[in-house]
């Protein structure tokens, strides 16, 4: 085992102690700082989720990408070069690494049976091919004139990307024929 | 985790010998005439710093907590005040003033525990505290606070691991308003006297910049728009450092050497009697890379 | 937003109201400050609350939720009766000039305009109009004089508004208004420039159309429309609600704001009978004419191949919006009347993408209520939340059939999905602005990517079609999925497709030897797309977003080369990467500008040149081409010609629930526009059992209902709170701390009080009027303190007549110590 820069210290200070107590004063000359946490951190840029102001933020993830490591966030901290933030955050946006890790997050499919008091997890396979017998079932019986389906609505999308909104009117409204799609712009 | 090193200037509990480099003096301004009290800072601080969230409760304010905590090292005030006829809601950004004679210093009998770099940077060592909690006496600003978990003082490090590698401290950096600003005291003193002069001509006359000598100026430069009511803004009117510690410094200081003697004494005694104290593992290494309480 | 972020540091003076920018925007309200600090700005804040915009502004002025109207409306008075008007602006870009409809009228003692029918409590709008002459064109007076003209219509109209009227209605001082009057109104000379910061503080009530109706008549009056540092900024509330609007994410439009066909329109003639109109002033550009173009082209980008002139490019597969009851009329499936009707029985199915109706739709309880009628329900989230887990007992307990957990026979579908982080895809922020964004990291565990969840579902539906047959399977075996992973389509790919391409050579138009594009090459601008289906764009307004230089929205150039903050290299602005909308009233008659010192485009003798301009780049500005392009008329409406449900001018009503009748009309109380739900929840509360007034809002430390999973965040605003004065703190014998409980018509909630001197009772039609406020971004699931305070447990399902924004501001409750 080498002894490391920072047990050097160590040694040194409580060195001090004694010295100081024998009436000595400690000569120091320098003392150890934290070492940067994002100094071997990859950087990717993004934008804030939560309001429409649109900050830029940076993305610090653990290592070099290289392919045994799974990116972690490090860090996250406002991105200097935009125009808007110039580096700065709200609370929000300083804290939204916990947006990303949060032992709160779902991570696998969960359903609810009809009547049932819990979740259950169960496999995508298993989800996608109820939902899309649901979905078929309802618009089999349900469309209206006019290929117009009322009798299922789509929500959402107004903290999701441009091309997920645009896949989501396609897919459901120009393709299947749904009516009510809406976000938060009303309320 | 490596770390890197930074020249002292002052050291507690041993006078340090001056390097060679020249350093100059940094410091914080907080215009307090643009804060909207958002707390950017006070997370930004906390995420930067690793520190863990804190548990609290509304207390009838937009204030976080009534104090400043070993977790949480930077804290906005939200004070509701009538004056001259007209409603104010005053918000400040609390934290380490940073003095130029720093009292919690002058009073820690730990050697070392307390350093001040060259360029004027009050950080606590954790490594080398004994909890004495002697700072906290020795602070007219009421900073340093003590962890029950680990028995170290904590406090605002002015994100000195970012600014020896030149960047700005994590709250300067995101303060959305611009209202904080980071730099060479001096640089900072022109600005916030620009910013109390735009303040005098728009009404605010009594509006004055907070850099209290009583403990050598401070590395936050504060510019009130009622600087004849700092009380107002939470901030003593005043500081010195108490006499006590005054006191302690000068002919006092072999007592404090005995204290320091008696608790190496008494932990030696608690050695023998309950053994070493086991650390996990990951806990040592969080706590050797910077302080960081568990 | 008008203009943008980083332009308000051009204003020189700035109303905050409704909208609190310091707490919802505190990023963009940086240049808020830069314009206070630089140019000596003033800020005004006129809100129900002295919040922390009022914290650092040059002016407060406190006003009773919801009469926002009549603080305008004043405005617009004081305009007229103290000669602040831009007089040049308002006769060349607005329709101040114009000749209303002969029979046109307002009745002052009942409220209402023209055509009001008492019996039926309906419109005939047909004389909220202009006078059209027999050109087909509507009649002008230039001079202003006529007293049929607008202008002279609009100052007889809001003579009713004095200060002692607004005093009276809004419950502030006739000093305190006139103060904040004489700020906002001090930028009518052509070289002061004022803009206007709204939010959901004006559009959370039931006349919230016409309440930006009223501020945009202010701001055009006071000629801050188009300029550097003015407009009128509408601060939206999510990161790419603009974008989700833009992209067709509400029930009535389709991607680019064009009018979804509805049932009645059998075919492409009759569509575009609706969908294209004439110009009302001769020589406009009525750029609404292209829309052919661009409807084509989107239903090529949807059904490909497919789509062909034979077939009206899929017109057909297309859904139609059904015929409503009355003729004429079209069923309503915006979001309160989504949730009115599932609480018939009329749904089987909801997919929730990353929303929370439980949580913030209008009266929870009713939402509940609605959920469990469906069979299905699937929402894809981060977080487990309030909507997917709305049959667990503490939530399904809101319900007010006594429902039990095991009564709720909906089958739940929660999908693990990604956030910002994990993919990539652009965001349009509230200025329009596009960026780009990188993935950082994959999704965690099992959650997948919301493009793949979209389209499995998609392919599945199509795959059973295909194996099993069914209705009208043509438009889902249509659909152009042409990605090369169909599975996970490229966002890259889908962003081409937005913007589109040639599908074959696109000729000049008065060249057709010339080929413009080649097929493949991706769209450049507007009116590149083909109404004859040889190009493809799933949104128009997106085109130039990614041109043939690639994804603009990619673009990091920061320069600010004209120093006027508009950063024009930076990503991309629809629309056609235009930083200030309506940019042509930014100069003169001659095409110079007004404020030299702040020019955003001037006519040089061949072309407009600065911002890309607002309008044909070479029409030279004697042409009069009308600043307004998108409009028949060529210029801004002061008077809105039959659009809007209750009036063409924008009056004062008092919310649905008010503690006082409208003191102008008390006849006509409320917005006679407004047509409330009949359901067992749609209750009202009356001021003798309710009597305060209630507001609701957002916390800067807080992201809606995300952030109550975080722990740091849930650590700096802990719990639930009510916000009361400290004079109803005492006639209630309260101390802040204290649990109180609110009780509207629909339902109670509890939390901590807040007493502060922020809010104080107001004097309102004679009678001492108590106003709270509480927060929103509570519910049941979460860290820390949750039950309890869920605010939308107490709000009312009214809604707007004309955007169907609910009235989540200004309602009344009752207030008891617990």
């Amino acid at each position: 085992m080498t002894t490391s820069r920072r047990d050097f210290f160590k040694v040194t200070t409580v060195g001090g102690v004694a010295a100081s107590m024998l009436g000595f004063d400690l000569t120091q000359a320098q003392a150890e700082v934290r070492e940067l946490k994002i100094a071997r951190t990859t950087e990717t840029r993004s934008t804030c989720p939560y309001c429409a102001v649109g900050c830029g933020v940076i993305i610090h993830t653990l290592g070099d990408k290289s392919a045994n490591v799974r990116p972690a966030v490090v860090h996250i901290e406002g991105d200097p070069d935009h125009p808007i933030n110039q580096g700065a955050l709200c609370p929000k946006g300083a804290t939204i690494k916990h947006n990303i890790v949060n032992d709160r997050r779902i991570t696998r499919p969960m359903y609810r049976a009809p009547g049932s008091g819990k979740w259950e997890e169960k496999s995508w396979d298993f989800m996608i091919d109820r939902i899309a017998r649901l979905l078929k079932d309802t618009r089999d019986s349900k469309l209206r004139e006019a290929n117009a389906l009322t009798a299922v609505g789509v929500i959402g999308g107004c903290t999701d990307n441009n091309e997920n909104n645009y896949l989501l009117v396609k897919a459901f409204r120009a393709g299947m024929g749904i009516i009510p799609m809406e976000q938060q712009a009303r309320i | 985790m490596t770390t890197q090193a930074l020249e002292v200037k002052n050291a507690s509990a041993g006078a340090a010998s001056p390097g060679i480099r020249l350093t100059e003096p940094v410091a914080k301004l907080i215009d307090t005439s643009t804060c909207i009290g958002c707390k950017a800072c006070e997370v930004a601080c906390q995420e930067w710093n690793d520190l863990p969230a804190e548990t609290t409760v509304n207390l009838g304010t937009y204030q976080t907590l009534p104090q400043m905590t070993p977790h949480f090292w930077n804290l906005i005030r939200f004070i509701e005040v009538e004056m001259n006829g007209q409603l104010h809601w005053l918000m400040r950004k609390d934290q380490c003033m940073h003095c130029s004679d720093p009292g919690c210093l002058k009073a820690c009998p730990a050697p070392g525990a307390i350093v001040q770099y060259q360029n004027g940077i009050v950080d606590f060592q954790q490594e080398n505290c004994i909890g004495c909690g002697y700072c906290i006496a020795g602070c007219p600003f009421n900073v340093p606070k003590l962890s029950g978990q680990t028995r170290k003082i904590y406090k605002c490090t002015l994100c000195v691991d970012r600014v020896s590698v030149g960047l700005e401290p994590a709250c300067i950096k995101a303060c959305p308003t611009n209202c904080l600003s980071f730099g060479t005291k001096d640089a900072l003193l022109l600005k916030a006297q620009k910013r109390v002069d735009q303040l005098k001509s728009s009404g605010f006359e009594a509006a004055g910049i907070y850099d209290p000598q009583g403990v050598g100026g401070t590395g936050v430069v504060t510019v009130l728009a009622y600087a004849d009511r700092p009380e107002a803004y939470g901030l003593p009117a005043n500081p010195t450092i108490p006499m006590s510690v005054v006191l302690w410094k000068q002919p006092l200081k072999w007592i404090g050497n005995l204290a320091i003697l008696g608790g190496i004494v008494g932990a030696f005694l608690h050695y023998l009697r309950y053994g070493p104290k086991h650390v996990p593992e990951g806990e040592k290494s969080k706590q050797a890379a910077g302080g960081g309480p568990a | 937003m008008t203009n943008g972020w980083t332009d308000i540091q051009n204003a020189d003076v700035i109303l905050a109201m409704g909208g609190n920018p310091a707490e919802n925007h505190p990023v963009g309200f940086r240049f808020v400050m830069e314009a206070k600090r630089n140019r000596g700005a003033k800020l005004v804040s006129v809100d129900p609350r002295f919040n922390r915009t009022s914290a650092v502004a040059d002016s407060f002025t406190q006003i009773r939720a919801g009469t926002d109207i009549a603080f305008l409306a004043g405005l617009i008075n004081y305009c007229f009766t103290h000669n602040r008007i831009q007089e040049e602006y308002v006769r060349l870009f607005t329709n101040a000039t114009f000749i209303v409809h002969p029979q046109y009228e307002f009745k002052d003692d009942a409220g209402v305009f023209s055509g009001w029918d008492e019996a039926t409590r309906k419109y005939d709008k047909s004389t909220w109009n202009y006078d059209i002459g027999p050109d087909g064109f509507a009649k002008v007076d230039p001079a202003m004089q006529d007293p049929r003209c607008v202008f002279q219509m609009m100052k007889h109209f809001y003579a009713r508004y004095t200060p002692e009227m607004v005093s009276n209605i809004c419950g502030c001082s006739v000093e305190s208004f006139n103060r904040a009057a004489d700020i906002i109104t001090s930028t009518y000379p052509p070289d002061r420039v004022g803009t206007i910061m709204y939010a959901l503080g004006w559009t959370h009530h039931s006349f919230s159309v016409q309440l930006i109706h009223a501020a945009a008549m202010l701001q055009l009056l006071l000629g801050n429309i188009g300029c550097a540092g003015g407009g009128l900024n509408a601060l939206r509330g999510h990161s790419n609600i603009q974008g989700g609007t833009d992209c067709g994410m509400a029930y009535h439009n389709l991607p680019g704001y064009i009018a979804i066909p509805k049932q009645d329109q059998p075919d492409l003639k009759s569509f575009y009978a609706t969908l294209l109109p004439k110009p009302l002033r001769p020589g406009v550009m009525n750029f609404t004419q292209n829309y052919d173009r661009f409807f084509v082209s989107q239903m090529k980008a949807y059904y490909g191949l497919n789509a062909t002139n034979d077939n009206e490019f899929g017109y057909s597969w297309h859904p139609r919006l059904p015929n409503g009851a009355a003729p004429g009329t079209y069923e309503n499936w915006s979001w309160a009347y989504i949730f009115d009707h599932m609480s018939n029985g009329m749904m089987e199915g909801l997919f929730s993408f990353g929303m929370n109706p439980v949580n913030n739709g209008p009266h929870s309880r009713k939402a509940i209520g609605a959920l469990k009628k469906l069979k299905y329900l699937v929402v894809a989230e981060n977080f487990e939340t309030e909507t997917a887990s709305f049959w667990k007992p503490e939530i399904i307990a809101l319900d007010e059939e006594g429902t039990s957990t095991a009564d709720v026979r909906t089958e739940v579908f929660l999908l693990p999905a990604s956030n910002f982080a994990e993919k990539d895809g652009s965001f349009v922020n509230s200025a329009r602005w596009f960026a780009w964004k990188y993935k950082a990291l994959d999704p965690p565990g099992d959650a997948k990517t919301d493009q793949e969840i979209i389209a499995r579902i998609f392919l599945k539906v199509r795959d059973l079609y295909a194996k099993e047959g069914g209705k009208s399977p043509e438009p889902i075996r249509s659909l152009n999925w042409w990605y090369t992973n169909p599975f996970q389509p490229s966002l890259d790919e889908v962003a081409r497709e937005i913007n589109g391409w040639a599908l074959g050579e696109v000729k000049d138009e008065k060249d057709p030897k010339t080929v413009v594009l080649k097929a493949g090459d991706q769209l450049g601008k507007f009116l590149d797309a083909r109404a004859d289906g040889t190009t493809l764009s799933g949104n128009w307004l997106y085109i130039g977003s990614y041109a043939a230089a690639g994804n603009l929205a990619q673009r990091r150039v920061n320069a600010d080369p004209s120093g006027m903050k508009r950063f024009e290299n930076w990503g991309y602005n629809w629309p056609a990467n235009r930083r200030i909308m309506y940019n042509r009233c930014s100069a003169d008659a001659k095409g110079q500008p007004w404020d030299p010192k702040r020019p955003v485009i001037r006519w040089n003798g061949e072309k407009w040149v600065g911002d890309v301009p607002d309008y044909k780049p070479d029409s030279p500005p004697e042409a009069g081409m009308g600043a307004f392009i998108m409009l028949p008329e060529g210029v801004a409406r002061l008077f809105v010609p039959g659009q809007f449900a209750e009036g063409p001018f924008s009056e004062f009503y008092e919310p649905t629930e008010s503690p006082v009748a409208n003191v102008l009309h008390p006849r006509t109380s409320a917005n006679p526009g407004v047509k409330p739900f009949k359901g067992k929840w749609d209750l009202l509360g009356k001021p003798d059992e309710f009597p305060i007034v209630a507001t609701t809002y957002r916390l800067t430390e807080h992201f809606h209902y995300w952030t109550k999973n975080n722990a740091y965040s849930v650590q700096l605003q802990p719990e639930f709170f009510v916000e009361i004065s400290e004079e109803l703190a005492r006639e209630k014998d309260l101390q802040s701390g204290d649990m109180v409980r609110i009780t509207s018509a629909r339902g109670s909630i509890q939390g901590k009080a807040m007493i502060t001197k922020r809010i104080k009772p107001m004097q309102v039609a004679g009678k001492t009027v108590h106003q709270i406020g509480f927060p929103i971004h509570w519910g049941f699931l979460g860290r820390g303190k949750q039950t309890g305070g869920m605010a939308n447990i107490v709000t009312p399902t009214i809604v707007d007549p004309n955007s169907f924004a609910p009235e989540y501001k200004g309602f009344l409750v009752k207030l008891e110590k617990v």
